[in-house]
């Protein structure tokens, strides 16, 4: 059978990715950035749009990392702006399950799915560095292996705030004077390791029941936590063989929490680069990588991976022939590069001597390149082949510009994936639930009357 | 001089029973459509700035625990998602949403209001609040139970030492909150293609902030708003709450029962900004009323909500009930005690705004006492406050 893809639009990311170099490239922060680039997306039919989280601005030697866009909104503010702005489209934040307390969370996240009419989505991210603990009341209490018990715990928590008011809690009945029904609001108890907390929730149940869940870990508990909890996985398997394995371990371990395979999409982040011929594409694509790795940002990355200041190098030389310092890093908030560093470095020289290639150009070959490449049509081939050979569900696309990023996506490929009929030529339902294809949140409701 | 003139939404509106009366939606309270159709009315009557209460638990009308009734308005929405969700639909009138400040994270409550600011272009403005509820400290379960609430002259030693407690945390929460603010300079984006820089990493500010119950590094990784302040109000009715004001606020909102009451508070409100030694401009002073406004019979109406929900209205503001005309007669009277405006409270939505904005507005247009058309300016800028210079700025 054909399966039907799902396209979602990450606004352009707080990283190196997103070219801020081209002309073309418009403001991170003014709003009509996010209205262009929603609205484009809701053009193009995609199920969402996702915003990423950052909530301590990134370090470098020391000092805040300055090659990079940087600066964004808090998330669900901006998200319920465009719910006014866009009539269909998904509207999903990445919202923190370590600084932030479950009670909150779910009533800013019930609130969204309100203000939007069912739209809401919430991708569940957990933080155990001290780092960006320090904006924070409690600071860095998380140890990095409770990072799961606290995510899932914490979203376990949510759905019981979510739940404790029946669908038809609110009968807003003037003639007998009842604004609440008998029984409609429960007063929750959540005893656990991470919360002890009890009371009366106090945002009536969303028109989703619950917003959709989305779950980006990899590791095994990661993907077990998805498999038992997850609607959508943002997945960084975007090549296709990874993408398959990935798809085949992670679908399998549904049927164990009783949930089908259709119960839980995954989507690669991906990028993209179109050209009217193959050739061209693929200049635009090197010329995109050169504008994302600029000679600064080769040296930065390799200090990263090095561990020492190397600033004396010349970019367009040869690899630092000094030894990494591995007992140390110079970078913070930056989630790559964690592990494995003295191996990443062998590889490298390894690489540079093969290829003849510069610190910059080693930069270039090393990092992402762009996922599909190509022509409108074989972009489109390719997408649909991914997505009916189960290397994936659909994508999560990653623009490397503001706010014009999407455009040539929706105008070009998009009507292309349409006339394949492997993509809806327009939205079927109201709720981000109904796009996904995923069954409503089982209703309760109260049993009076 | 023209009056400022606030609204304060609410629910159904500000009488428990609002939510029966003729013409209200009760059925819509958590639609997003509700309050666009408010704010927007708000906005036709060129009223300064719209308030969104808020509030971490379910309403309640007992001081300490819920209260368990069915026949009144229950539940809510964020208020900063329902400012952020109407911005986009209007174009000059202030928004200021409530949030808490005492269970919540100054940082992302710093950064929801920044953000605000952005998407209504130097409109967003704030009113923290501090939560006494012993009954809320459970939805967190991060705190040491909390004495009962007891606002009366012989409240408990233990009580006054606690809420003293919570103003000093909800101050040092806006202090937080306007350090963040100012952590990035104007010009802190360079995009300077030559050096590969992004930002000019000296205008961006750790704010380094310690205090007895929280501290934050920053910056903010929200850049500076268009306002670079949003204005920061608060409602006060005595002298604690009128030294946070005095400390943190912009504007205060304060609840006269009479034209010399009102007088009496303003001198009160000027001894608090002497007492804590404030340099800012001095504080914009809004007294809040409970309307409930019609041509005639405005108070047959409001006794008859009061039948409807068992109980005569009880407020800390004065309840007026009258004519349009009247209230213009008694606002333009009240301001001569030294009041820069009024934030009203409507006894019902709609019907006690669409009163005010129709019906008020013109009267106190007539006397040459309000703004015709809106300024161009930010919310500050309608206040008279100019866009303060940052603080880490060299």
């Amino acid at each position: 059978m054909t399966k039907q893809i799902h396209l979602a639009a990450h606004f352009p990311g707080v990283n190196n990715t997103t070219v801020w170099s081209d002309p073309a490239s418009g403001s991170q922060i003014d709003f009509d950035s996010f209205r262009h680039l929603a609205q484009t997306a809701e053009r193009g039919k995609f199920d969402f749009f996702f915003l990423a989280e950052g909530l301590r601005l990134r370090e470098a030697k020391g000092r805040i990392h300055d090659l990079d866009v940087v600066g964004r909104p808090e998330s669900l503010t901006v998200l319920s702006a465009l719910a006014a702005v866009t009539t269909h489209l998904g509207l999903a934040a990445t919202v923190n399950s370590t600084f932030n307390e479950p009670y909150e969370v779910a009533r800013r996240l019930a609130t969204l799915d309100h203000l939007s009419g069912g739209r809401a989505a919430w991708n569940v991210v957990t933080s155990f560095d001290a780092f960006t603990g320090e904006n924070f009341r409690r600071g860095g209490f998380l140890a990095e292996a409770d990072r799961y018990t606290r995510a899932k715990e914490f979203l376990d928590t949510a759905r019981e705030l979510w739940d404790s008011w029946a669908t038809d809690a609110v009968a807003a009945d003037a003639e007998s004077g009842r604004f609440l029904r008998p029984g409609g609001v429960t007063p929750f108890r959540h005893q656990g390791r991470h919360f002890d907390i009890s009371g009366l929730f106090n945002v009536p149940r969303g028109p989703q029941g619950h917003p959709v869940i989305i779950q980006a870990g990899d590791s095994d508990e990661g993907r077990e936590f998805a498999a038992s909890s997850a609607d959508v996985i943002f997945s960084r398997h975007s090549k296709l063989e990874e993408g398959r394995a990935f798809y085949h371990d992670v679908k399998r371990r549904l049927a164990k929490y009783g949930r089908r395979p259709e119960d839980l999409k995954i989507l690669p982040a991906v990028t993209y680069v179109l050209g009217d011929t193959e050739a061209e594409a693929a200049e635009r694509a090197r010329e995109i990588r050169r504008a994302q790795v600029s000679p600064q940002t080769a040296i930065y990355f390799l200090e990263a991976v090095w561990g020492r200041d190397l600033s004396g190098y010349d970019p367009d030389g040869p690899l630092p022939d000094v030894e990494p310092n591995l007992d140390e890093g110079v970078t913070k908030g930056h989630a790559a590069f964690r592990r494995d560093r003295g191996e990443l470095v062998a590889k490298w020289r390894a690489l540079a001597a093969e290829k003849n290639l510069s610190i910059r150009e080693l930069a270039i070959e090393v990092s992402s390149p762009q996922t599909f490449i190509g022509t409108p049509r074989t972009v489109a081939d390719e997408i649909d082949h991914f997505v009916q050979t189960d290397a994936a569900d659909g994508f999560i696309f990653v623009p490397h510009l503001t706010p014009g990023g999407l455009d040539d996506l929706v105008d070009k490929v998009v009507p292309l994936l349409q006339e394949k009929g492997v993509f809806r030529a327009d939205y079927t339902g109201p709720t981000l639930r109904d796009h996904l294809g995923l069954a409503p949140r089982t209703p309760n409701r109260t049993e009076e009357d | 001089m023209t009056l400022h003139l606030a609204v304060a939404l609410d629910g159904a509106g500000w009488h428990p029973a609002a939510w029966r009366a003729e013409g209200a939606r009760p059925d819509r309270l958590f639609t997003p459509g509700y309050w666009a159709e408010l704010v927007t009315e708000a906005e036709r009557g060129l009223l300064d700035l719209v308030t969104f209460e808020d509030g971490l638990g379910l309403q309640s009308s007992h001081l300490n625990e819920p209260d368990g009734r069915l026949d009144q308005v229950r539940g809510r929405l964020d208020a900063v998602l329902i400012a952020s969700r109407v911005a986009p639909l209007t174009s000059r009138i202030g928004l200021v949403p409530t949030a808490t400040t005492t269970h919540t994270e100054p940082f992302h409550v710093a950064i929801g209001i920044a953000s605000l600011d952005h998407i209504s272009r130097g409109r967003a403005g704030w009113r923290p609040q501090i939560s006494g509820r012993p009954d809320y400290v459970a939805h967190f379960g991060r705190r040491p139970p909390f004495p009962p609430q007891d606002f009366s002259p012989d409240r408990s030693p233990e009580f006054a030492r606690h809420l003293r407690d919570l103003f000093d945390e909800a101050a040092d929460a806006v202090e937080v909150a306007r350090r963040l603010w100012d952590s990035w300079e104007d010009d802190a984006e360079i995009r300077d293609v030559a050096t590969g820089r992004f930002i000019d990493r000296d205008k961006l500010h750790y704010i380094d902030f310690t205090g007895r119950w929280f501290s934050v590094k920053g910056p903010s990784i929200t850049p500076r708003s268009p306002q670079g302040q949003p204005l920061v109000t608060s409602l006060a009715h005595e002298r604690l709450p009128y030294e946070f004001a005095a400390k943190a606020s912009d504007v205060v909102y304060v609840t006269p029962r009479d034209r010399e009451d009102a007088a009496a508070i303003v001198e009160q409100v000027r001894a608090a900004e002497a007492a804590v030694g404030r340099t800012e401009p001095p504080l914009r002073i809004l007294a809040d009323l409970v309307v409930f406004l019609d041509e005639r019979d405005a108070a047959g109406r409001k006794a008859r909500l009061d039948d409807l929900d068992g109980a005569e209205l009880v407020s800390d503001a004065h309840i007026f009930t009258g004519t349009p005309g009247e209230l213009a007669g008694l606002l333009l009277d009240w301001r001569e005690a030294g009041l820069a405006g009024f934030r009203l409270r409507p006894g019902v939505l709609p019907h006690d705004l669409t009163a005010i904005t129709r019906g008020l507005v013109p009267e106190l247009q007539g006397a040459g006492a309000f703004r015709t058309a809106y300024d161009t300016g930010d919310l500050r800028g309608r206040f008279g406050l100019a866009r303060p210079a940052n603080r880490y700025a060299a």
